[in-house]
C-alpha cells in the first residue's frame, strides 16, 4: 500500500470521519489517498481555521480532531491554531506535508521546520523518516492527543515519505515507556479530600475545563449537591454546572462575577477541579493559598504548585476522582453549609442587572441573555475574544449544551472556524458563534467554507466599530488615549454576508432583538445577525 | 541551591531540543548538561545541573515528566551521588616552570596529555568543585583555553535509576 493511503488507513481505523485542511503541493500524496477513502474534507479558507475548526470538532465529541496542512507557510499558518489548542487542552492530531527527505535542512521552497517551530505548543510531535513507521505513529498520536491532559499532537511527513510503498498494518495498541498518565486518584489523598469536605464551613469548588475533557459534568452535580457545595468556573469551565442550577454562581477572576470571586476569598475551602489557577481566573494566588485551604484536583501533575500551593493535591482523571469521592459519600450527606449558601445566594441577588439601552444600540448583556430564552437546551454557542467573550461567558445561560472559547491563548478569529468544527460533528445541534467585528474580519473568509459545505452555524458579530475590549482598557488605564483601536474601514458586514448567499440581517433597537433572535434560529441555512453595539458598553 | 536530575531519555533525534527548549522556555537556568548512551542503546542519559529554588527543581522535575521522550527522572541529593566532570585545560607552560605544573597535575589527581614548547595540556576528571580549584591553582601561569563537559552523576552505593523504592 501507498504511505499516502495508509495515512487515510490510519485516520479510519481511529474513527476519524472528517478533517478540516488546505492543500498544497508537499501534501498531495496524501490529498490523492484522501478522494475513495470515504473521509469527509473540508476545505477551509486559511490553515489557522482548520486548527480551529478541528479544536471546535474536538471539544464535542471528546475525541482527538485532525487538520491537515502543506509545508513551510501552510504549516507556519497552523501554528496559532495548534497554540490554542495547547492551551485550552484540546486533543488534536495535525498532519503537514514535507519538502522531500533529501532536501530537508536546505531551505528548499516551502520548507519550515515545522516540527521545531511547534514545539512549545504540543504535546509530542513526529518527523517522519521511515514509512513503515506511519502505522505506529499514527497510533501513537491519537493515544497521546486524547488521554491524560489532551493536547494536539503534529505528524510532519516528506513527501517522499507518502509516496513510499509499505505492507499495511496497524498495531492494536501502544507502548510508549515514557507516557502512563495515571488516572486514579491516591486513596489516601481521597480521604483527606472527604475530611477536609466534612470539616470546611465555607467550601467552594472551582469547576476548570477539565470537567469537560473528562465527560464529568455528572459527577460535578452530584458532588455539589450530595455536599451541598457551591460551584464557580473558570471561563472554560462555564457550563461545567448548567448556568441556572441553584447552587452555580458564575465564573470568577478578573472579568468574572463578584459573587463568584467573594465566594473564592471568603471560602475556608477551595476544591480546585481541572483548573490552572491561570491569572485571570486567581489574580493574587499567594494571598489566597494562605487564606483558603485547597485541593487541587487535575490529571497534569505539573498544574498542581505550579501558580498556587495546594494542601491536598490529587493527581489523576477528574471523572474517576470524583466517583472516588461520591463512593466514599455513599449514604452519608455533607451539610450545614447553609449558612454560607445563604449569604452567597443574598450576594448574587445583589448583582445589578444591566438592562439599559443606549439610543440606536444594543445592549450586548440583554440581548445575550435573550437569545439564551430561545436556544435549545444542548445549543452550543461558540465565543470569541474581546468584550462579546466576556459578554458572552457572563450573560448566555447554557443549559445542556455548551459555551466554548478559548480561555488559554486568547485567540482573535477563533468562533467561526470553531463553530464550523462543532456543527460538523453536530449537525442537528444548534451552533452559533458570538464574535465582535474585530474578530470577524480576522476569519471573514470562512463564509466560503461554511457556504461550501453546508455547515449552517449562525454568526452573531456585536459591531462597534472598535477593538473594544483594547479600547476599555486604554480609556481606564492609558487615560483616554485611543491608539490603534478604531474600526474604521470595515465593510457592511451584512452585505458581505449576502454576497455569499447568506441570510443576514442587523439590529440596533431592543425592539428588534426578539424578531431577529427567532429569525437567526429558525433560518435553514446558515445566518449573519449584526448587532450595533455602543462603543461606550462596558466589559463587566 | 544547585541540584542534579539525572533524566532517561528515548535515543531519538531532536530529544535534545526538546530539553533544552523546555529550560529556555520557562526561563530554568541550566548550569551544566551532558549526554551520553546507555547500557541500553535505546537509551540516553541526559545530566543536568540546575540552579534554582526547590520551587524551581519541583517544576523542571514535572515539566521534564511530560515530555514524551522522557522515560525516567531522577533528582540526585547532594549527599547521595558521585558526581564528575572532565576537563581539559591548555596552560601556558615554559622550560622554567613546567615541574610546578606536573606537580600540581599530580597532587590532583590529573594527566598531562599533551605538552608543546610554550604550553601543556592537563586532563582531569573531577568533581565540579575540584575542577574550579584547580583551575585557580593554574591561573597565575597563565591559562589558554578551557573545554569541560559538563557533569555527569550517579547515585552512591548498589542502586540505579532504574531501582524502584
Amino acid at each position: 500500500m501507498k504511505a499516502a493511503q495508509a495515512m487515510t488507513e490510519c485516520l479510519k481505523r481511529e474513527g476519524v470521519k472528517d478533517i478540516f485542511g488546505y492543500p498544497g503541493a508537499a501534501i498531495c500524496p496524501f490529498y490523492d489517498a484522501l478522494v475513495g477513502s470515504g473521509i469527509r474534507h473540508i476545505l477551509v479558507r486559511e490553515e489557522q481555521n482548520a486548527a480551529h475548526a478541528a479544536s471546535g470538532y474536538a471539544r464535542v465529541t471528546g475525541k482527538p480532531a485532525v487538520c491537515v496542512a502543506t509545508s513551510g507557510p501552510g504549516a507556519t499558518n497552523l501554528i496559532t491554531g495548534i497554540a490554542t489548542a495547547y492551551s485550552d487542552s484540546v486533543p488534536m492530531v495535525a498532519i503537514t506535508g514535507q519538502v522531500v527527505s533529501e532536501l530537508l535542512g536546505r531551505d528548499v521552497f516551502q520548507e519550515a521546520d515545522i516540527t521545531g517551530a511547534v514545539e512549545p505548543f504540543v504535546k509530542h510531535s513526529y518527523l517522519v523518516k521511515n514509512a513503515e513507521d506511519i502505522p505506529r505513529i499514527f497510533k501513537e498520536a491519537f493515544y497521546i492527543a486524547g488521554t491524560g491532559r489532551p493536547g494536539p499532537v503534529l505528524i510532519d511527513v516528506p513527501m517522499d515519505v507518502q509516496n513510499k510503498e509499505i505492507e499495511f498494518s496497524y498495531p492494536e495498541s501502544v507502548s510508549i515507556r515514557g507516557y502512563k498518565p495515571s488516572v486514579k486518584g491516591h486513596p489516601l489523598q481521597i480521604k483527606r479530600v472527604i475530611s477536609a469536605i466534612k470539616e470546611a464551613k465555607k467550601p467552594i469548588i472551582c469547576a476548570g475545563g477539565g470537567l469537560f475533557a473528562t465527560g464529568a459534568r455528572e459527577e460535578l452535580r452530584r458532588l455539589a449537591e450530595t455536599c451541598h457545595i457551591p460551584v464557580i468556573t473558570t471561563m472554560m469551565g462555564i457550563g461545567a454546572i448548567p448556568t441556572a442550577h441553584p447552587l452555580h454562581y458564575g465564573m470568577l477572576g478578573t472579568h468574572g462575577r463578584r459573587v463568584a470571586n467573594t465566594a473564592v476569598n471568603e471560602s475556608d475551602l477551595l476544591i480546585l477541579i481541572g483548573a490552572r489557577v491561570g491569572d485571570r481566573a486567581v489574580t493574587a494566588p499567594g494571598t489566597l493559598q494562605q487564606r483558603t485551604k485547597i485541593i487541587h484536583i487535575d490529571i497534569d501533575p505539573a498544574e498542581i504548585g505550579k501558580n498556587m500551593e495546594a494542601q491536598i493535591p490529587l493527581v489523576g482523571d477528574a471523572r474517576i476522582i470524583l466517583n472516588q469521592i461520591l463512593d466514599a459519600f455513599e449514604g452519608d450527606s455533607c451539610g450545614g453549609h447553609e449558612e454560607w449558601i445563604e449569604t452567597l445566594n443574598a450576594l448574587k441577588a445583589k448583582e445589578p442587572v444591566q438592562e439599559s439601552y443606549p439610543d440606536g444600540s444594543i445592549n450586548p448583556k440583554a440581548f445575550l441573555r435573550k437569545l439564551s430564552a430561545h436556544t435549545e437546551e444542548d445549543c452550543v454557542v461558540v465565543a470569541d475574544v474581546g468584550q462579546n467573550q466576556i459578554w458572552t461567558a457572563n450573560y448566555f445561560e447554557v443549559k445542556k449544551g455548551r459555551l466554548l472559547t478559548t480561555g488559554g491563548m486568547g485567540t482573535m478569529g477563533y468562533s467561526v472556524g470553531a463553530a464550523e468544527g462543532v456543527k460538523t460533528a453536530l449537525p442537528d445541534t444548534q451552533v452559533i458563534a458570538v464574535c465582535g467585528d474585530g474578530s470577524f474580519q480576522m476569519q471573514m473568509m470562512e463564509l466560503g467554507t461554511i457556504c461550501q459545505h453546508h455547515i449552517p452555524v449562525k454568526i452573531i458579530v456585536m459591531k462597534n466599530n472598535r477593538l473594544g475590549m483594547v479600547r476599555e482598557l486604554q480609556k481606564n488605564m492609558y487615560h483616554e488615549n485611543y491608539s490603534g483601536v478604531d474600526l474604521t474601514g470595515s465593510p457592511d458586514f451584512v452585505k458581505i454576508a449576502q454576497a455569499y448567499g447568506i441570510e443576514s440581517m442587523r439590529i440596533s433597537r431592543a425592539e428588534e432583538e426578539e424578531k431577529a433572535v427567532q429569525t437567526l434560529l429558525q433560518s435553514a441555512g446558515p445566518f449573519l445577525l449584526e448587532c450595533d453595539v455602543s462603543p461606550e458598553e462596558s466589559t463587566l | 541551591m544547585k541540584r542534579t536530575i539525572s533524566i532517561l531519555v528515548e535515543n531519538h533525534p531532536g530529544v535534545l531540543s526538546r530539553i533544552s527548549g523546555l529550560f529556555s522556555r520557562r526561563s530554568f537556568n541550566i548550569e551544566s548538561l551532558a549526554v551520553g548512551v546507555t547500557e541500553d542503546s535505546t537509551m540516553s542519559r541526559i545530566t543536568i545541573v540546575v540552579d534554582g529554588s526547590d520551587y524551581t527543581v519541583e517544576q523542571v522535575e514535572k515539566q521534564l515528566n511530560k515530555l514524551i521522550d522522557v522515560i525516567k527522572l531522577k533528582t540526585l541529593e547532594p549527599d547521595e551521588l558521585i558526581s564528575r566532570e572532565l576537563m581539559l585545560v591548555k596552560v601556558a607552560a615554559g622550560a622554567d616552570n613546567r615541574g610546578d605544573i606536573i606537580n600540581i597535575a599530580k597532587v590532583m589527581d590529573a594527566k598531562i596529555c599533551d605538552i608543546t614548547r610554550t604550553t601543556m595540556t592537563i586532563e582531569a576528571s573531577e568533581t565540579t568543585e575540584k575542577l574550579d580549584n584547580m583551575l585557580e591553582i593554574l591561573r597565575p601561569y597563565g591559562i589558554r583555553e578551557v573545554v569541560r563537559t559538563g557533569t555527569i552523576a550517579t547515585q552512591k552505593g548498589s542502586d540505579t535509576i532504574n531501582t524502584k523504592k
